[in-house]
């Protein structure tokens, strides 16, 4: 077992999953000699040859079309996306084409391709590379999308989305590339791709969070237990198909629900989750669904990020107010 | 630095049907040449069947090839069986000619996904209706081969249109730099909808943006199934022995509307039309092949009975066949039903429509 970075494990889940599976490859802007621009795939040129390991010219929508015309011809390609602010040529071929071949033909053909992409802000970055659009992609059909939020949750669901038999939209958050290590054990273990994840127990105020917001979720739960509220922290990872039923057990428990999203308010997959708590979680609810979340505004370049990106007081603020309700 | 370039214009009858010069070795086979024209007569009859069920509420709208088959048809007979077609909504003479059956057509233009299901070439890739996005699944097909070392080619075939488009030059341009074995047939029908060619580009030509890739292009005339099949074949044949991607642009006219949805008279005057039909396929092909003495009369009246008789079996066992199960909606979206999948499909099944 090594302590490990996000971006490290990702590179390892990677690597186990070439070294397992020929058909496994991997693809994208500067991924090859260069490692990819974070180092995702650092080393995987020299250990697995160039036959594997392509850096493709400089053309998002083609690189996600073409993953998908490997996909259907049986190999298992995941293609990085360099920065999130690239991916907008992809939906194209994910949602005209990665999610469909298989209802299209009746199964004949399918896609179980992997698009990574890094996501989200927080590090400074220029503009163009700090959005979180996790809830466009949620909301085409024929698609898993999932956010991990630990080296250890990183390596797991990789693994998961690159055996997954359907095309899988796996964002990193790059603010938690470096953030933190974690004992990761290169077991060759998936982490299930339709599961959400209980990370703290508690029963005043349950926090929902998924990617970078887990941490703040738990940094506010230590802080609300310092004034006497037992917050439960669920990490909703996969955010196609959502777990709904861990997230509602969980709410009828506490009877309070905070839920955090990066990503902009309005449209977001906060609402879903409110709207499923609602439908089959009202009788429980001692108080109004919170949501905390980005603004609906242009994410904001790096001088005022920090205003944008929603944090441990506002969860705390708001959880709070949960908690004072009626 | 300025280079100059020329674009090859292909052709080996002239519309009347005389040969322009000497034939290439493939066009000079008879019984290809009788297979040639018996799949352009099959398409075309196919075609006006398909207008006509959609013209009497029996089919969706239909994007009609008439004028355009021996693009469809040339480019797939210069493919192998094992090679992979990528076709756009235009080419059933190709599709046809592939294994697709009529039925699996007028299934898939009557709404019913299992027309997507070929039982024939089953990796084949379903018609594609956003414009020019099979262009990149082209290059993974052809990338899939070239990594597993087989002598297969990826062939996509494209309108005019589609050459505008940015999948487009991504495509071309990747097959290129990487040597793949893929070919790209524009069927260039001068006509996206409404919109001429004139309008389309202000290049002379669609085969010169080959040269940008760093791949061959040659135009052809796309009204002569042997041009189009040697021109095809050449690009075809050296991508399978490792030359890389080509283009092959050819020049056709569109006859009939865009779609059945479309009414064509709003924007193009019908002399153009009429003038096109002086140059149309079949004709020319006929011509040529009652000339070697190899096509009567009878050969004629024979095969559009045996051709029509195909038809009418396929739309009446079409017309015949009874939609899907609404549970197939839900069955085939993912391999493994999520659980929030299966309460909707419950939920459909139990709210059908009344």
């Amino acid at each position: 077992m090594a302590e490990l970075t996000l971006v490290q494990a990702v590179n390892l889940a990677l690597a186990r999953a070439m070294a397992e599976d020929a058909s496994v490859i991997v693809l994208g802007e500067d991924v090859g000699v260069d490692g990819g621009v974070f180092r995702a795939t650092d080393g995987l040129l020299a250990r697995f040859g160039a036959e594997r390991v392509l850096d493709t010219p400089l053309a998002e929508a083609a690189i996600a079309g073409l993953a998908a015309g490997l996909a259907v011809q049986g190999f298992r390609p995941v293609a990085e996306i360099q920065f999130t602010g690239f991916i907008y040529p992809t939906i194209d071929q994910l949602a005209n084409h990665a999610s469909r071949f298989r209802t299209r033909t009746r199964g004949r053909l399918s896609c179980p391709m992997v698009l990574r992409s890094p996501c989200g802000g927080g590090i400074r970055a220029v503009e163009h590379h700090s959005e979180s659009p996790e809830a466009m992609f949620a909301h085409i059909p024929g698609l898993r999308v999932t956010i991990p939020s630990s080296p250890r949750r990183a390596y797991g669901l990789l693994l998961a989305a690159i055996r997954d038999p359907d095309p899988v939209v796996f964002l990193e958050p790059t603010r938690l590339y470096r953030a933190f290590k974690e004992d990761v054990a290169d077991d060759g273990e998936a982490a299930p791709l339709d599961r959400c994840f209980r990370l703290r127990e508690g029963r005043d105020v349950t926090l929902v969070a998924w990617g970078s917001m887990v941490r703040e979720a738990l940094d506010a739960a230590d802080r609300l237990a310092d004034a006497g509220i037992a917050a439960e922290v669920l990490d909703v990872a996969t955010l196609k198909p959502i777990d709904d039923e861990t997230i509602i057990a969980s709410v009828a428990k506490t009877g309070r629900c905070v839920i955090v999203q990066e990503a902009p308010l309005t449209g977001g997959l906060g609402g879903e989750i409110a709207a499923r708590i609602a439908a089959r979680g009202l009788t429980s609810l001692l108080a109004p669904i919170e949501r905390v979340a980005g603004w609906d505004t242009v994410m904001p370049l790096p001088r005022l990020e920090q205003h944008y990106l929603p944090n441990a007081a506002r969860i705390v603020a708001a959880a709070q107010r949960a908690m004072a309700f009626g | 630095m300025t280079h100059r370039f020329e674009i090859g214009y292909g052709r080996c009858l002239d519309p009347s049907g005389t040969p322009v010069g000497e034939l290439p070795p493939r066009a000079r086979q008879p019984d290809r040449l009788i297979a040639l024209y018996k799949a352009m007569v099959r398409t075309r009859v196919f075609d006006a069947k398909a207008v006509a069920l959609q013209r009497t509420g029996r089919l969706g709208t239909y994007a009609s090839s008439l004028g355009q088959e021996a693009v469809a048809v040339g480019a797939a007979s210069a493919m192998r069986p094992e090679d992979v077609l990528l076709p756009s909504f235009r080419e059933h003479g190709a599709q046809l000619w592939r294994g697709v059956t009529p039925l699996e057509l007028f299934l898939y233009w009557g709404g019913d996904e299992r027309g997507s299901d070929f039982v024939g070439p089953r990796q084949d890739f379903p018609v594609c209706v956003p414009v020019g996005s099979h262009l990149p699944h082209a290059v993974g097909v052809a990338l899939a081969f070239k990594l597993r070392h087989e002598k297969r080619v990826a062939v996509a075939i494209l309108g005019d249109g589609a050459t505008s488009k940015g999948d487009f030059a991504e495509a071309i341009n990747i097959a290129g730099v990487w040597r793949l074995p893929g070919v790209f047939v524009i069927n260039n029908n001068q006509w996206a909808i409404s919109v001429p060619r004139s309008r389309q580009t202000a290049a002379e030509t669609l085969a010169q943006k080959a040269i940008a890739a760093g791949i061959p292009g040659v135009q052809v005339d796309g009204n002569d199934a042997l041009a189009v099949d040697a021109a095809v074949s050449e690009a075809v044949e050296r991508a399978r022995e490792g030359g890389g991607a080509a283009l092959v642009e050819a020049v056709t006219y569109r006859l009939g509307d865009h779609t059945t949805a479309d009414d064509a008279s709003r924007y193009r005057d019908d002399k153009e039309v009429s003038q096109h039909w002086h140059e149309e396929p079949l004709v020319r092909l006929r011509h040529y092949l009652d000339g070697i003495g190899r096509w009567a009369k009878s050969d004629e009246e024979h095969l559009l009975q045996t051709v029509t008789a195909e038809i009418e079996a396929a739309a009446t066992a079409y017309l015949a066949t009874p939609a899907q199960e609404p549970s197939s909606i839900f069955d085939f979206t993912y391999a493994m039903m999520p659980k929030e999948l299966a309460e909707q499909r419950g939920e459909c099944l139990a709210a059908a429509p009344e």
